[in-house]
């Protein structure tokens, strides 16, 4: 089967395609919806990291007011998160399965994120898809800042051999 | 803060739960897939970052029109509005690192709790460790800001 150029093309930059991506992140935006239009909360997923280590931690930091009175619900909020992916591998997904991104990747990258998402006041949720879809300049900054560094990051590991 | 209903965790749960389950379809739980993305190898994380981003813009602006307030909370709507300042930069540069070293954020991380991807506790320890340094260090330097302003 021979395509056009912009088929080809098209086929080169989304090789998976692009309906689940779209149709996922439409879900994204959903469950925000959800949570926004009953609750009046614009939920992201960062801050669940600090409100709940006040449940622990007498850090005054973690122990901000908006944390402690928000803890409850962001437990109840990851749950379902936590769930929902549980029930997409075990219905369209292909059930259960394990990364094998190294360990040391995991660790090292997932303290610079809880360090990053929180001085930078949110994540790919909370600035990616509420803040841009409010129009919020600070969030525009912010994920282009972060697009930038994590390009830049993963094209480096990988030109340095590291896989996965 | 009051006592929250029973209707109030129920919406936030099914908020969740269509939450994770589009984290699951989207494939951001996989960090395999969001290293390609970030390797121009398949740029269809676009469209999860896209869509989920217009659908809330959407949802930002038509919700305040249909309700005068959050009928649960009978809260005012708004919109997601930080402030600005070098945080902003900083913040993101080290997220950024970070998302390129390891290809999981938290809303996908905990999503990818949920499929059974348990090496991905590893990140999330560590996305605790990170925010607890960060509380540490953001507590330590407004008490010596504060011991700083009541010196003189």
């Amino acid at each position: 089967m021979i395509g056009t150029p912009l088929q080809l093309t098209i086929e080169a930059l989304f090789p998976n395609g692009v309906a689940h991506y779209a149709a996922g992140g439409l879900l994204i935006g959903l469950g925000v919806a959800v949570i926004y239009a009953s609750t009046g909360i614009i939920a992201g997923a960062s801050t669940f990291l600090e409100s709940t280590l006040s449940y622990v931690s007498s850090v005054p930091r973690l122990n901000r007011p908006s944390y402690v009175a928000s803890r409850d619900w962001r437990v109840v909020f990851t749950l379902g998160i936590v769930g929902g992916a549980a029930i997409y591998a075990l219905t369209l997904g292909p059930g259960g399965w394990t990364t094998d991104v190294q360990w040391w990747r995991l660790l090292v990258g997932g303290v610079l994120v809880g360090i990053g998402t929180r001085l930078g006041k949110g994540c790919t949720s909370g600035h990616g898809v509420c803040g841009v879809g409010s129009g919020s300049n600070t969030s525009i900054l912010n994920v282009a800042t972060f697009m930038a560094f994590a390009i830049g990051t993963a094209q480096l590991v990988s030109a340095l051999g590291v896989s996965p | 803060m009051s006592e929250r209903s029973p209707l109030f965790y129920g919406a936030i749960l099914v908020g969740g739960l269509i939450f994770g389950f589009g984290l699951g379809l989207s494939q951001m739980a996989r960090p395999e897939v969001v290293l390609d993305f970030l390797q121009f190898e398949d740029f269809g994380l676009l469209f999860v970052m896209g869509g989920g981003a217009i659908t809330s813009a959407i949802v930002f602006a038509v919700v305040p029109r249909l309700f005068g307030r959050a009928p649960i909370t009978g809260d005012a709507f708004r919109r997601r509005e930080k402030s600005m300042d070098k945080n902003v930069i900083v913040g993101g540069s080290i997220f950024g690192v970070g998302w390129g070293l390891s290809g999981i954020c938290p809303g996908a991380a905990y999503a990818s709790v949920g499929v059974g991807n348990f090496p991905i506790l590893i990140a999330i320890g560590g996305m605790f460790l990170g925010a607890y340094a960060h509380g540490l260090w953001r507590s330590s330097r407004q008490s010596a800001d504060v011991g700083a302003a009541t010196a003189d």
